[in-house]
């Protein structure tokens, strides 16, 4: 391992070790962590407006009249406002659960499947439990998407732990294995009674969430997701399950030294990120769409990972990221309709966004790592 | 004199952002000597030689090379000057074969084939030359470390150099392969060529060098000529005070045996057989070593007893308790503390803090954790603890531990271990890597942790290390313990022989 290394980063240890003895070190770093941290991505988004401008007025576009109009759409009123909150509701939930697995070093691609996997129970449970009362049939519905979407995560990480089988692969497989199932399910078994549409039936009134800002159809689930949010940075940062997850993370060897079981790690941080996928599942189902259809989900299990990676797999940063990408999500929409771009070039749009804030990311993972690093516990 | 100096440097001065690397160094190196560059880590011995070589570009001070003052702003101006340098880290492809690597990068591609055929006669006659043959068309990624280390002093005189620049070369070296390695050095510089030596290990300086210059904080403090010297004279300099060499004398008798290993195999991950049919016992207030050159089986044996290994068969008795299936943590709480071979990738997490790496078993322990929640302020205070009670150099315990260096972190992991009052010390390579300050605080550490009455095992490359701090002496080869021998210096020979696998007459 040594031989292969530059002298070039022997140097920079040698650097480092001298760099101790520098009292202003800390305050600077944590200056520059923060400077970083907060000018990288907004330059990175910029960039991306500015390429996908030049790309709009390729294509014949005003992208000062479109970039206005996505403004609008994401931002013009309290109407427009509470659509992009109910975007970034799965997001910010499925991201939650991300920077955990990412944390703990495992590359769970499958928050789409469990997304399904928690719609699929919660849904079950939101129709055929509709006797009972709010009281019981929300939490239930709810408790019921986090355990359909952490089993289906388990199950991945149960397959790494026990047959050493790549995560990346498996969470993958599972997508299909979720979305295709669900596809039976609203066409054939869980089919709405009229048979028009492949579709289940609405859940009960009792299973559905409380809109607490009417007339828009904000619902608790996104407060809900704001919670989740600061219960995982508290679970990942401030108690010894964090502790062991992080450490498990960063590097296993030292976490089998010190005695952690690094197999219940890694179900575990299956386990929490399939839960929030699955519970965000759950969540939209109980409060927005009311039903399970094949194409509930327009890719929240993808989007998330960048959400993740964008707030660097730090819980409260994913809360501002999937606001960025529910803003971005919402704008575009009204973008594509009044602006009337089509929707090829709105994805473009969408797409040099995530890129541009992605590949910030990896770069300032590269560049700033020892940087980053300074952040962690 | 001055026909004799080849080169001078002159107030070398280098700084990076808050610390002063190199502050106002005069060296003076005569044509055809060995010259050791001495210091602890983090002395400004290796920036400075990367200053000459171009890696760095100094902030005052001149360099006067064979008479003339010169710039040097990158290896390439290096080269062209004939200085030629061998990183500790080292820089070949491991797919291509030593004449490959020789001409790599140097010549038009139709040149190519008439250059190989020139590099590999003068790989074979500085083979004949100096008596170190290394196959032309061998693939360097099969070759050992040592022959790794030959094929990069054979890169530097290939391109013809009258100055070699060698940084701490030995640290990943067997006893057999330093003794060749410095041997051959000696003749190069019988030669003509110029040596400078980068190194912080005194055995090694009065061994090979012909003069010294020892730098202590960025400075200059003394250049002797190594004939009217002494290791102790070179330790003090070095630190800055008065050096213990000696250690101590066991307190008391050996008492209850903690470890018993009988015919212990252990197979790596291809089913080789690493550790074989391996029977030893550690007493309480004992230090057992185990010599043998590196890759013989120790890093396994270390690995198996502290449960991160399976064993494949024998039996081991930890405290009178015979486990099968150990892990780390059942080998804890049986009294087992492990100073790991691998700092970075075993012992320490890079990233966290220092005060978390502190707590990397207990963490989930009261009383850092109540319910589940960590407790800061308490690990916090314990790391403050231990830093001060071991001496270990930092800004804050808050502060990543990757900010520390390297000899202070192995005080980290150190003090963490001991301080967990073990009945079993098991400690490997403890002090690799890590300058001679730390190296005399952490062995101390180990024969005051023996006097209280743990047993230890020690395993270590280092038989200076070896001699110096075990009551038994267990040599390891091929997987197999070939002999036990007391710590009486007089052996050496015998050691040496029964690592190279010559079994111990009976």
């Amino acid at each position: 391992m040594s031989d292969s290394r530059s002298d070039i980063l022997a140097l920079a240890e040698e650097r480092k070790a001298l760099s101790v003895e520098a009292p202003a070190s800390g305050l600077r770093r944590r200056w520059q962590v923060l400077l970083w941290s907060t000018l990288g991505p907004i330059a990175a988004i910029l960039a991306a407006f500015v390429v996908s401008g030049l790309m709009l007025l390729v294509a014949g576009f005003d992208p000062l009249f479109a970039f206005a109009t996505l403004l609008r759409g994401a931002f013009g009123d309290l109407r427009v406002i509470s659509e992009v909150l109910l975007q970034a509701t799965p997001l910010m939930l499925i991201g939650v659960g991300l920077a955990v697995a990412f944390r703990s070093n495992i590359w769970n691609i499958g928050a789409e499947g469990q997304f399904y996997a928690g719609a699929v129970l919660s849904t079950i449970a939101g129709i055929y439990l509709g006797m009972l009362p709010a009281v019981v049939l929300v939490p239930l519905v709810l408790v019921l998407g986090f355990v359909g979407g952490a089993l289906w995560g388990v199950l991945a990480g149960w397959f790494k732990v026990r047959f050493g089988a790549s995560e990346i692969v498996t969470t993958i497989m599972l997508n299909y294995v979720a979305i295709i199932g669900t596809g039976y399910l609203v066409t054939g078994p869980m089919i709405e009674q009229a048979g028009t549409y492949p579709q289940t039936a609405k859940v009960a009134e009792a299973a559905r969430l409380y809109r607490f800002l009417p007339p828009t159809r904000l619902h608790i689930g996104f407060l809900l997701a704001l919670v989740f949010a600061v219960i995982v940075y508290v679970l990942l940062f401030k108690t010894s399950t964090g502790y062991a997850i992080r450490a498990a993370g960063h590097n296993q060897t030292a976490a089998r030294y010190a005695g952690i079981d690094v197999e219940r790690t890694v179900l575990l941080a299956m386990g929490i990120s399939g839960g929030a996928a699955g519970l965000a599942g759950a969540i939209q189902v109980s409060g927005l769409t009311f039903r399970l259809y094949q194409q509930i989900s327009p890719g929240y299990g993808f989007t998330g990972i960048a959400v993740a990676l964008l707030a660097g797999n730090h819980p409260l940063g994913v809360i501002l990221s999937a606001l960025l990408f529910g803003a971005l999500r919402s704008g575009s929409e009204v973008m594509q309709i009044s602006a009337k771009i089509p929707s090829v070039l709105v994805f473009v749009v969408q797409g040099l966004v995530i890129l541009s804030v992605v590949s910030y990311g990896v770069y300032q993972m590269k560049l700033f790592g020892r940087l980053r690093v300074a952040k962690e516990g | 004199m001055s026909d004799d100096v080849i080169l001078r440097m002159e107030n070398m001065v280098k700084t990076f952002p808050g610390v002063v690397a190199n502050a106002g160094i005069n060296l003076e190196v005569r044509r055809g000597e060995i010259h050791c560059l001495l210091g602890e880590n983090g002395a400004g011995k290796t920036v400075l030689m990367s200053t000459l070589y171009g890696l760095y570009h100094a902030d005052a001070g001149s360099i006067i090379y064979k008479g003339q003052p010169v710039q040097i702003r990158s290896p390439k101006d290096a080269i062209r000057q004939r200085i030629g340098m061998v990183h500790q880290h080292f820089m070949l492809v491991p797919t291509l074969t030593v004449a490959e690597n020789l001409i790599l990068g140097q010549y038009r591609y139709w040149q190519r084939l008439s250059q190989m055929e020139r590099a590999k006669a003068e790989i074979r006659r500085l083979g004949e030359e100096f008596g170190l043959r290394i196959d032309p068309d061998a693939v360097v990624g099969r070759l050992s470390v040592g022959e790794q280390q030959r094929v990069e002093i054979l890169k530097a005189l290939y391109h013809g150099i009258d100055l070699l620049i060698l940084d701490e070369p030995t640290a990943v070296l067997t006893p057999q392969e330093t003794s060749q390695l410095l041997g051959f050095l000696r003749e190069l510089a019988d030669k003509g060529l110029t040596i400078i030596f980068i190194t912080h290990k005194l055995e090694e300086v009065m061994q090979v060098s012909d003069r010294v210059t020892v730098l202590r904080d960025g400075k200059d403090v003394a250049t002797l000529n190594t004939a009217e010297t002494s290791p102790r004279e070179l330790a003090r300099l070095m630190v800055g005070r008065d050096v213990l060499m000696e250690m101590p004398e066991r307190q008391g008798e050996p008492g209850e045996v903690v470890l018993a290993v009988q015919d212990l195999c252990v197979e790596n991950e291809r089913g080789l057989r690493v550790v074989d049919g391996v029977s030893f016992e550690v007493r309480e207030r004992e230090i057992v070593g185990i010599a043998g050159v590196a890759g013989n089986g120790q890093s396994e044996l270390a690995l198996a007893l502290a449960g991160l290994m399976p064993i494949h068969s024998g039996e081991v008795r930890l405290n009178g308790q015979v486990l099968r299936e150990w892990t780390p943590r059942q080998v804890s709480q049986l009294g087992l503390a492990h100073v790991p071979e691998d700092r970075h990738g075993m012992a320490i997490i890079l990233p966290f803090s220092v005060s978390n790496n502190f707590v990397i078993h207990s963490f989930g322990d009261e009383p850092f954790s109540r319910h589940g929640f960590l407790n800061f302020s308490r690990i916090r205070e314990y790391a403050q603890r231990l830093v001060r009670e071991y001496d270990v150099r930092l800004v804050s315990v808050d502060d990543p531990i990757s900010s520390l260096s390297g000899g202070n972190q192995q005080k980290v992991v150190v003090a963490r271990e001991l301080n967990r009052e073990p009945r079993l010390l098991l400690v490997n390579q403890p002090t690799r890597g890590i300058d001679i300050g730390a190296t005399e605080f952490v062995r101390q550490r180990i024969l005051a942790q023996r006097d209280r009455g743990s047993a230890v095992l020690l395993i270590s490359t280092e038989l200076e290390e070896i001699f110096h701090l075990s009551d038994r002496i267990l040599v390891m080869y091929e997987g197999k313990i070939v002999g036990e021998v007391p710590p009486d210096r007089s052996l050496l020979d015998k050691i040496g022989l029964m690592m190279a696998g010559h079994r111990a007459e009976a």
